[in-house]
């Protein structure tokens, strides 16, 4: 016995004192003293090169990197200057004049000039780069039948460089959004000649994105890329604004489980992190933490129909399944996040946006379509597949859902989960009867959603096509007048709410702890962070 | 015994090669692409990814010239990660792997070796029956409950140690050791009770008390010997079992490790980085478990004469 207690005695021992035996500083606590900021990214980040990544780590970190002609009042959505320090625009809103700042430095100090960023939209627009973005720059003139190959000089497109500072875009059409795009990471000028000395213009992947070769315009400068560890960048000293940018550098750690990055967090490890684990939530909600914060986000979470099969292909049962769900409930029994149920796919728009049409919780209504279409409290309804990729949340919605159908339709539905890539292969190919699905605005504007579902859109996924509708977003994009626009999208939104390709349910709601040492801190729409803003400040405790 | 190791080299070859074409074969099958993502990819910008990374070619072409590459140590680059190549991510990640499969080994070996002991000492009294209940209850908790057990009482209760990274805070190697280590702890705390049980019951052990050697000049001179025989022989198989099974533990603690870009391969299905890390695991179990062979063939005259070298 007295070997065995003096070992466990030892081992404690060797534990205190390999541990220091006391609370060491966090890596937050230093970070506060050395204005370093710790975040943790929702997963490792596949490049740096904003025309080859499309994930929201990758964004996380280019918007520290690179900086758009154009950025964005994170409260307002107001555009404010960013490379560049003014602009004008033509009256049909075809025309941009911008001025790119004199004090416009790369991180190696180079000159930035409007001839950059003629450059980058070219190496965007370039087929051989399979740039998923390119499709944003369509909006300038003949930029698609560039990337389409029937032009093959590239000064057809509409972007020039008047002079080393003044910059003119040629839009195909009026693009009240423009402005916004320009904040978007597929905008930002790249610095081709560091490109050109690692490969090929149209090159993907090469080694300008390490370190030791990266050149950007942003706040920030990368320092440090150690895949599955950090991602780390330090103020860039010729950033125009450097003298209002506070915090020293930041650190991106790729943490892929929302649990761990809770603990990380909890142990003082990171000052804030990508989303707060669902069971989580009110925890810290309903103990007022002043780290909670909540906020309203431009996406929607609905279930897609495949219209294409039957007993999809009548809309009278989309109709009915629709309305028979009862999605204030939903969200107040079994998301409990704080969302907003949805009876539309548009989210409520702060740019005057709101759709007039809705899909109705009426289960009375649900009853007597369900029975038009042949299938009078759910008799002889076939036995469908509800698809989800496996994901707790996916499975508690598609459960309460199931039973709601029951209860009121009495129809029963299976459930289906699959595996990320699977689920998406599947929803794809249209291998699928219903299935849950989620889209995230890529610009404050009904545009970016109703969009989707145009005829054959890539991202339609649901077979439904309706000429009228298409018609209607054709014409919202031909259209110089904002309230103009904004009744075709609703004409156009009203077809989507009576034809029901879609049950929206919730408008998604952001929930983040974000260390009370963080100053400066802004919530936004589309979860865009803005790092020049903020500084640490060493808590008392 | 070289013609032992030359035979053992030999026959790995084949295993190796099956190991590629069969996962060669399944990663492909698998649904879903590198490239598919949410937001729907144009038909044309996959066009080129499959060209450019050879995915529009016959199944059995890709296949021959992955093995080609292969023999060249080539493992071909990472569609996830495009700007590095396979090799470099195995290169950057195997050492934080091999450093925590190292820590763990030395922290099992430790402890299970002194618990198993020290149960062997005293068989049936409460000497033995603590440490083999500890050690069955190393058994039968997994690493994802043992790791955050661990987490919450050392990294968030007590504060004493940090609850994630690996090598950037003092102390942050000490909770992903334990957790991985811990249950071939126990297994080894039990191999070497019995090892030492049947040892102990040996006549020379008698006649060593009998000659009133102390407890410890018994145990450590004469009987450790021959009870850990058992242990080295399950330490082959544990070691390449700890470096290729620290996924769930790299995940728990944040290391950039190769188990963590394993398991996100799978996921992300990207091909040739989960055919470099199966071959390279596969590899390092069949050198783990020669490695093993051959010190057992070396310690054990028996089969040194088997295998055909008796000098």
């Amino acid at each position: 016995m007295n070997y065995f207690l003096r070992l466990i005695i030892i081992t404690l021992i060797s534990i205190c004192a390999l541990s220091g035996c006391k609370k060491n500083k966090t890596l937050v606590e230093l970070g506060n003293e050395e204005q370093i900021l710790h975040v943790g990214n929702s997963d490792e980040i596949a490049d740096v090169d904003p025309h080859t990544t499309t994930g929201t780590p990758e964004h996380n970190i280019q918007i520290s990197l690179f900086e758009g002609l154009v950025t964005q009042d994170a409260e307002t959505l107001e555009p404010k200057p960013g490379v560049a320090d003014s602009w004008t625009v033509s009256e049909d809103g075809k025309i941009y004049h911008f001025h790119i700042r004199d004090t416009a430095r790369w991180s190696n100090g180079d000159r930035l000039v409007a001839q950059d960023f003629v450059d980058t939209w070219h190496r965007a627009l370039m087929p051989a780069l399979a740039n998923q973005w390119a499709s944003y720059l369509f909006v300038l003139n003949n930029a698609e039948a560039f990337y389409n190959g029937s032009i093959k000089d590239f000064s057809a497109v509409g972007v020039k460089a008047l002079s080393e500072q003044e910059l003119e875009i040629t839009l195909a059409s009026n693009t009240p959004y423009f402005l916004q795009l320009l904040n978007h990471n597929s905008m930002y000028p790249l610095h081709i000649k560091t490109i050109l000395k690692f490969g090929a213009i149209d090159e993907r992947s090469t080694l300008w994105t390490r370190a030791e070769n990266f050149v950007g315009n942003g706040a920030f400068t990368l320092t440090e890329w150690t895949p599955q560890k950090v991602v780390a960048v330090k103020k860039n000293p010729y950033y125009w604004d450097a003298e209002h940018v506070k915090l020293k550098g930041i650190r991106f750690y790729p943490i892929q489980s929302d649990v761990n990055a809770e603990r990380s967090y909890r142990a003082g490890q990171v000052h804030l992190f990508d989303k707060l684990p669902k069971d989580k939530i009110a925890f810290y909600r309903n103990n007022k933490d002043p780290a909670y914060r909540t906020f309203p986000m431009y996406g929607t979470y609905f279930y897609r129909f495949n219209t294409l099969v039957k007993p999809f292909n009548d809309p009278r049962v989309r109709k009915a399944l629709a309305y028979a769900l009862d999605r204030e409930s939903l969200v107040k029994n079994v998301t409990k996040g704080s969302e907003l149920a949805a009876y539309t796919l548009t989210p409520p728009n702060p740019h005057g946006y709101t759709a007039n049409a809705t899909i109705p919780y009426d289960v009375e209504k649900a009853k007597k379509l369900l029975s038009e279409a042949g299938y009078p409290d759910g008799v002889g309804f076939p036995k469908i597949k509800l698809l989800y990729n496996t994901l707790e949340s996916h499975q508690k919605i598609a459960v309460a859902i199931q039973e709601m159908w029951k209860k009121t339709l009495g129809i029963e539905i299976q459930l289906e989960n699959q595996e990320w890539k699977t689920f998406l292969e599947n929803q794809r190919t249209m291998n699928y009867q219903l299935c849950r699905a989620s889209w995230i605005g890529d610009y404050i504007d009904p545009d970016t959603f109703l969009q989707l579902f145009i005829t054959d859109g890539g991202n339609n996924e649901t077979g439904w096509s309706n000429t009228t509708y298409d018609q209607l977003i054709k014409k919202a994009a031909s259209s110089n007048n904002q309230a103009e626009r904004f009744e075709f999208f609703q004409q156009a939104e009203k077809i989507l709410d009576d034809e029901v390709p879609i049950i929206p349910l919730y408008t998604y709601v952001g929930n983040r702890l974000v260390s009370p040492s963080v100053k400066g801190w802004k919530n936004h729409l589309q979860d865009f962070w803005s790092y020049k803003d903020l500084y640490l400040e060493s808590q008392e405790h | 015994m070289y013609l032992f190791i030359i035979r053992r080299i030999l026959q790995s070859i084949p295993v190796l090669l099956l190991v590629t074409a069969v996962t060669f074969f399944m990663v492909h099958a698998a649904p879903g692409g590198p490239f598919s993502q949410e937001r729907n990819v144009p038909p044309e910008v996959i066009k080129r990814l499959n060209q450019r990374y050879h995915l529009d070619e016959p199944m059995w072409q890709q296949f021959f010239s992955y093995v080609g590459n292969l023999l060249k140590g080539d493992f071909g680059p990472s569609f996830k990660y495009p700007s590095h190549t396979v090799n470099d991510l195995i290169v950057a990640g195997f050492p934080a792997t091999f450093e925590l499969a190292f820590y763990a080994t030395i922290f099992a070996v430790l402890i299970g070796l002194i618990a198993g002991v020290i149960a062997s000492l005293k068989p049936n009294t409460i000497q033995d029956y603590i440490p083999m209940s500890s050690a069955m209850l190393g058994i039968c908790l997994p690493s994802f409950v043992l790791g955050p057990l661990l987490l919450l009482v050392f990294g968030i209760w007590l504060q004493w140690l940090p609850v994630a990274g690996w090598g950037q805070i003092p102390g942050d190697k000490i909770l992903p050791s334990i957790t991985l280590g811990a249950s071939y702890a126990a297994y080894i705390a039990r191999i070497s009770r019995g090892g030492m049980l049947e040892v102990l019951s040996q006549d020379y052990i008698r006649t060593a008390r009998a000659k009133g050697l102390s407890t410890a000049r018994i145990v450590f001179v004469h009987a450790l010997r021959g009870g850990i025989t058992p242990v080295i022989s399950f330490l082959g198989p544990a070691i390449a079992g700890l470096l290729a099974g620290s996924f769930v533990v790299e995940t728990i603690f944040q290391i950039p490790g190769l188990g963590r870009f394993y398991v996100q391969a799978a996921f992300n299905r990207d091909y040739t980085m989960i055919m470099g890390c199966t071959i390279f695991f596969a590899f390092l179990i069949v050198v783990f478990n020669l490695l093993s062979d051959v010190i057992l063939v070396w310690l054990n005259p028996r089969l040194r004469q088997q295998v055909g070298g008796g000098h």
